[in-house]
């Protein structure tokens, strides 16, 4: 048992567990969309003077900067106590192309170090590629009022068309960025 | 009391999404260039688990485990350009930084600090948006 959980989790476990989460989140009242607390963390910083999009009572929203914690945590209990090894095992076929890409540590660690390392903080590139990745996401995810969390799993399991045409979107838009422009900004 | 509980659940939701591996970058790479199954399968069976637990929860009309009100799971907007095109963007987010909004903070708790230039330009595109949301069709 405790092998089974040191060891990366199949996806057949995994599923089930996000799911358990979505099903706690709701048993409690609220709902599993984790963008929402971008839009709570603007309203902290006091973005409701500029814009009325940001002018609501984020105390009662506080739950949700909460439940952003503990992810916080659960992800430094994982990687330092809860994993064998941090490595992800993905195909032989991606790590070939990702090393034909400059990316020489793929299939050896958990992010790659050419943008996650601290020495990434120096490189003008990586910052780019960290600043620019972040801008879509936050700005996607609230133009399109949730992200994977809100509209693939929540969204979808509730049968919601806007929830699918917002994934056909995540998926398209990932395809094309990924298949036309990551390599030549990786390159 | 409350603070605990979501805390719990946001650690489980931290360790769910590194143990998973959903949160590296690596796997966000290959599962666009659909070289391997398990982004899908994830993805897959938490929708399986989950079109069950929203249509039990709905028909059984289940209470709130924490103040007793019934459960409320609601509609999205209608609408399809919101949707269409802020998916995109995302969609190019996701592709370049390998992060959603859940697993960037348990990266951070992982050790990756640079996820704090996704996290906070992620919340700047949050504002940005606040800022332009009038202009914007939806």
């Amino acid at each position: 048992m405790l092998e089974f959980l040191m060891n990366p989790w199949p996806w057949y476990f995994s599923g089930p567990m996000i799911a358990l989460v979505m099903f706690l989140l709701l048993w409690t009242g609220k709902t599993f969309g984790m963008s929402s607390n971008l839009r709570t963390l603007c309203a902290v910083l006091g973005a409701g003077k500029r814009s009325s999009f940001f002018a609501f009572d984020w105390k009662a929203q506080r739950w949700n900067l909460v439940v952003a914690a503990g992810a916080i945590l659960g992800g430094f209990l994982a990687a330092n106590f809860l994993s064998n090894s941090t490595a992800v095992e993905i195909s032989a076929a991606t790590i070939a192309q990702l090393n034909t890409l400059g990316i020489a540590d793929a299939g050896q660690a958990y992010m790659p170090s050419a943008l996650f390392d601290l020495n990434a903080l120096s490189s003008g590139k990586a910052l780019v590629l960290l600043s620019l990745g972040g801008f879509f996401v936050g700005f996607g995810a609230r133009y399109a009022g949730g992200c994977t969390s809100g509209h693939a799993i929540s969204g979808l399991s509730n049968f919601q068309l806007p929830s699918l045409i917002a994934v056909i979107g995540f998926f398209a838009g990932g395809l094309i960025v990924n298949h036309f422009i990551l390599p030549l900004l990786l390159s | 009391m409350k603070t605990v509980v979501y805390f719990a659940i946001g650690i489980l939701f931290g360790i769910t999404m590194f143990k998973s591996e959903a949160a590296s970058w690596f796997r966000i790479y290959e599962m666009f260039q659909f070289k391997a199954f398990h982004m899908y399968g994830i993805i897959g069976s938490a929708l399986f688990c989950g079109v069950i637990i929203t249509y039990l929860l709905k028909k059984l009309k289940v209470k709130s485990v924490l103040d007793g009100e019934e459960i409320h799971i609601a509609d999205k907007e209608k609408g399809w350009k919101r949707y269409l095109f802020g998916g995109l963007f995302f969609g190019f987010g996701w592709a370049i930084s390998g992060a959603c909004p859940g697993p960037m903070f348990t990266v951070l708790g992982a050790g990756f600090l640079p996820i704090l230039v996704v996290i906070a330009a992620a919340t700047l595109g949050t504002f940005c948006y606040g800022l332009l949301q009038k202009h914007l069709p939806h």
